[in-house]
């Protein structure tokens, strides 16, 4: 075939028209994407019926006034509310991994005469990006963090099968029971791999390891410290009560269709102390009332375990999605609340209010987040007494702990764009954000299982956050992506500027004398280049700051 | 099945019952009285060490073909060996260096895990614990950081160098205990150069002040020095980017002579950077060769990285002793586990937790000795004197001061003793 070619100067003017077509349409967009981001339909509807929402936020008054009857026992003086953006930004932080974008900041300022709280969890609750992040927050305490045994392991799958029913609001008990009873192959019946993670050695699943899961991830009890010995150090628990519960896994078994109970098999275990291995019976630690008379052993642990009496079940949820919001638990270790209390104020509130309503799990979300706890300031406003720890500890004020790995780097990469990086972003570029976390996470240092410690900074986070690529990368000049050069570049003025820095990194607005400064610091630049550069400063420097790695 | 992951020192003497029915055995090798009849044991007295070199062999080395070959059986894989300088205890043919300094080093033959996953071994050879899904263990490096805090030295006391995917934690003694990583030597050391000029970090840690002014209204005076260590670990980061002890990590200027005598790989970089750190006072260095896991082609395998392994292992202990650091730095080498005496249809070998090789070396650790011997048909798995993983910790604390059944509060509030194994008095001058 024989094509003649256009001339040059032709394909010339026809590039030059797409490029400045191209920077036209940019520019304008930018500026309207700056000022007033497109935030799609919002609805200014809470997203509940007036008469749940009114039972959700009497719910949290029952927690409130615990609480009151602490600190007036205590003599403490709770913190003032939060502003609406800090209450978003905790929010986001503890359902998504990631601050808001300064789109979504944008929407929620337009919607005016809500509860703002209600109204941000009913949109996280359809994000897909909340129930996966809580999916796998969540997968942390069944399985760990480890790859597990080839081949009969798919840590993914059971991901993905836990966002599907949390994205559904699949009741929790009906998500504990799918896990303790499950049959079938770990690729089609995700669920199993709860069961297939502990098979080590092509030996069939681990009947201790298994009974150390159940108890700490949904009874919240640490009976593993008695899997070799009696309890010491004031535990009650026996060598037996353990492998009596782990027994309930005896017959459970792998063959080529997958994990099935084989009623011939049975658990054995030698006591400390004793010469042979005996037969153990399959029993569980306390209420055996509960149990119910037929079923497989697994199908009745978990009617056991789950059942509305046994209340340690919903305590344990509680404790866990309390911390998931705080980043600190209300019962500390997380995973060992006493049978039979003392509780701390709020406990047995939120339990009986999340039995009550068939474990719904996004109501128990909603119940914590609408509480004054939840809603206070982590700082006090009277500066001759500002927040102690002590007052963190009775909860009279928000506590300030430092934020996961996974959060820091998902802050970073959302903060370095103007609009929401979520499902309807482009599959490249999730797939480029999935990477750069999972690098930074490697460097900063993951916090392994879903623990709350309260450690300090380290040397190299520091060093990583100073100096590290992903900062550089996402606070460079780059007029096509940073938003660090866009908002230089689109802002109408330095105030402008620099209070889209603040909001897209801090959820807040600056503080006068930050205003005054970085505004100062803005107006000395004489060049594009120097403005650019001093946006990169401005985002560097907001993104070293405590405020950034420290939930508040 | 089950597993134990008991923590309680109080009914974890195991090693003294195996060890005693192990010697009232019939043993095949040298009997006890030749194993300490060496030649060179100018074993160090007085004061305890002070740091640790882990040269971790990734994978797991072959025991068999490195440093407890068996060339005349069947499972001997038809390896040639060389005499060292240990009297009757010969390596395989390619250690010849290792073997000129084995009067500076004991041999362990008898390592017994009870872990044969390479991420669950990698987990028990570095902490001294096997995995517990209720908390993570400090690795051994972490542990001589926490009982033996250094406070003069400006860059991190605990350096991975050439990670692997499980480098050395702090566990529960928390993040800052994580070990330092950095690759490659021949590259500069990641994130310690600031991305822009001088003066412009200066405006930029001026616009910080500024910020963190704003968030410390409300809250407690001591925030920072108490418990979110922000300003105070980025101050020490910022110490560090200008330390001069930063050198260590470069080996630009080493002369070429002495860079290709540690073989001028990464590994071999990486060991001689380990020296230079822990002549600047780094408490704990880590440096890892993979590429030990020959499931095929076990024999090719294993030569290419024993070729590597030579010239550096024996270069650090050579360097080590030359700077006066080796009666105070203790040098550990071996893998998480060892290979099988059977070799698989594709010339390879498998995971064998039952007994394996590790060298150890300096900060008190005898010099010349030979601990254990494996079956030379490979049909006993078990070995004679075996040393598990946690007896190997427990010699490492005590020999660094520390005492290993010391108990320190986990955060799920478990008293937990930083070794649960026992010192093997064997393996000290």
């Amino acid at each position: 075939m024989n094509f003649a070619p256009p001339s040059s100067s032709w394909l010339l003017r026809l590039r030059n028209a797409v490029i400045l077509a191209g920077i036209g349409t940019g520019a304008v967009w930018g500026v309207v994407e700056l000022l007033r981001p497109p935030v799609g339909k919002v609805s200014s509807e809470v997203g509940l019926p007036k008469a749940k929402l009114e039972d959700v936020l009497q719910a949290a008054q029952k927690v409130n006034a615990d609480f009151d009857q602490t600190w007036a026992q205590k003599q403490m003086q709770p913190t003032v509310k939060a502003d609406d953006l800090t209450l978003v930004r905790r929010l986001s932080l503890a359902l998504t991994g990631s601050i808001p974008s300064l789109q979504e900041i944008r929407a929620l300022e337009s919607v005016k005469g809500v509860d703002i709280t209600q109204w941000w969890l009913t949109q996280l609750f359809a994000d897909r990006r909340a129930s996966d992040y809580l999916a796998e927050r969540l997968v942390r305490v069944y399985v760990g963090i480890e790859n597990g045994p080839f081949l009969i392991y798919r840590r993914r799958r059971l991901v993905e099968w836990l966002s599907e029913a949390l994205q559904k609001n699949r009741p929790y008990d009906q998500i504990a029971r799918a896990l303790i009873d499950s049959k079938g192959v770990w690729t089609t019946s995700p669920e199993v791999n709860f069961i297939t993670v502990t098979n080590e050695n092509k030996k069939g699943p681990d009947e201790a390891k298994l009974a150390a899961r159940v108890s700490r991830a949904f009874l919240g009890v640490q009976m593993d410290c008695v899997q070799c010995h009696d309890g010491k150090l004031g535990s009650t628990w026996k060598q037996t009560d353990f492998h009596k519960l782990a027994a309930y896994f005896g017959q459970t078994d792998f063959v080529l269709t997958g994990l099935r109970d084989d009623p011939k098999q049975n658990y054995k275990f030698r006591y400390l102390g004793k010469k042979e291995e005996e037969l153990v019976p399959a029993m569980v630690p306390w209420k055996p009332e509960l149990l119910p008379e037929k079923g497989t052993p697994r199908a009745r642990l978990a009617d056991w375990v789950t059942a509305k009496e046994n209340k340690s079940f919903a305590r344990t949820l509680v404790n866990r999605m309390w911390a998931l919001l705080f980043n600190r638990p209300l019962i500390t270790p997380v995973d060992d609340i006493p049978l039979e209390g003392p509780f701390p104020a709020g406990m047995e509130a939120l339990a009986d209010d999340l039995i009550a309503h068939d474990f719904d799990l996004q109501r128990l979300i909603r119940v914590i987040a609408a509480t004054r706890v939840f809603q206070q300031s982590s700082r006090s406003t009277d500066p001759s007494h500002p927040v102690t720890e002590e007052a963190e500890k009775a909860w009279a004020a928000f506590p300030v702990t430092r934020l996961r790995p996974e959060q820091m780097a998902g802050s970073v990469i959302q903060a370095s764009s103007l609009s929401t990086i979520d499902a309807e972003t482009h599959v490249l570029f999730r797939i480029k954000r999935d990477l750069d976390v999972a690098n930074f996470v490697k460097r900063y240092g993951d916090s392994g299982e879903d623990s709350f410690e309260d450690a300090g900074g380290t040397i190299p986070q520091r060093l990583l956050l100073m100096n590290g690529n992903m900062i550089s990368n996402n606070t460079s000049s780059n007029p096509l992506i940073n938003a660090s050069t866009r908002i230089g570049m689109l802002a109408p003025d330095n105030a402008t500027a620099v209070e889209a820095a603040y909001l897209s990194i801090f959820t807040r607005r600056p503080t006068v004398a930050e205003e005054d400064h970085f505004t100062g610091l803005l107006a000395t630049v004489k060049s594009n280049n120097s403005r650019s550069n001093a946006m990169s400063d401005l985002y560097w420097t907001l993104m070293n700051a405590t405020e950034f790695s420290w939930n508040h | 099945m089950n597993t134990s992951p008991c923590q309680s020192p109080s009914h974890l003497t195991r090693r003294s019952l195996l060890r005693g029915a192990s010697t009232a055995g019939i043993s095949w090798l040298t009997p006890l009285g030749d194993l300490l009849a060496v030649e060179a044991e100018t074993a160090p007295q007085g004061k305890p060490a002070r740091s640790v070199i882990l040269l971790w062999l990734g994978g797991a080395a072959s025991q068999l073909d490195t440093f407890d070959p068996h060339p005349t059986t069947k499972i001997g894989g038809g390896v040639k060996t060389i005499p060292t300088a240990i009297k009757g205890v010969e390596f395989v043919t390619g250690l010849e260096q290792t073997a000129s300094v084995m009067q500076d080093v004991s041999l362990i033959r008898s390592m017994v895990s009870k872990e044969g996953d390479h991420e669950r071994a990698f987990y028990n050879i570095k902490t001294g614990y096997r995995p517990d899904p209720t908390l993570i263990h400090p690795s051994i490096g972490a542990i001589v950081c926490h009982e033996l805090p250094e406070a003069k030295i400006e860059i991190p006391t605990h350096v991975s160098i050439l990670p692997n995917q499980w480098p050395a934690r702090g566990g529960f003694f928390g993040a800052q205990f994580d070990a330092f990583q950095m690759y490659d030597p021949k590259f500069p050391v990641p994130d310690v150069k600031a991305r822009v000029e001088d003066k412009r970090m200066d405006r930029r840690l001026e616009s910080l002040s500024v910020v963190e002014r704003a968030f410390a209204q409300g809250r407690a005076p001591d925030m920072d020095q108490t418990r979110t260590l922000h300003q105070v670990s980025m101050q020490r980061a910022r110490n560090m980017m200008t330390s001069d002890q930063l050198n260590a990590f470069n080996v630009s200027d080493v002369p070429a002579k002495e860079l290709n005598a540690y073989g001028d790989t990464p590994f071999g970089r990486g060991c001689l950077v380990a020296v230079r750190l822990i002549q600047a006072g780094v408490r704990c260095v880590e440096v890892t060769l993979n590429g030990w896991d020959t499931h095929a082609n076990n024999f090719e395998g294993q030569a290419t990285q024993v070729k590597i392994l030579d010239a550096a292992y024996a270069s650090l202990i050579r360097d080590l002793k030359k700077r006066g650091l080796l009666e105070s730095t203790i040098v550990v080498c071996g893998g998480e586990f060892g290979r099988t005496p059977k070799i698989n249809n594709v010339g390879g070998r498998d995971h064998w937790p039952h007994g394996f090789s590790m060298l150890v070396a300096g900060g008190g650790f005898a010099g010349g000795r030979v601990i254990g011997s494996t079956d030379p048909e490979g049909v006993k798995k078990e070995p004679e004197n075996p040393v598990f993983v946690e007896d190997l910790h427990a010699t490492v604390q005590d020999l660094l001061g520390i005492d290993s059944s010391k108990e320190v509060m986990t955060p799920i509030g478990r008293p937990m003793a930083l070794s649960k194994g026992d010192v093997v008095e064997e393996l000290k001058a």
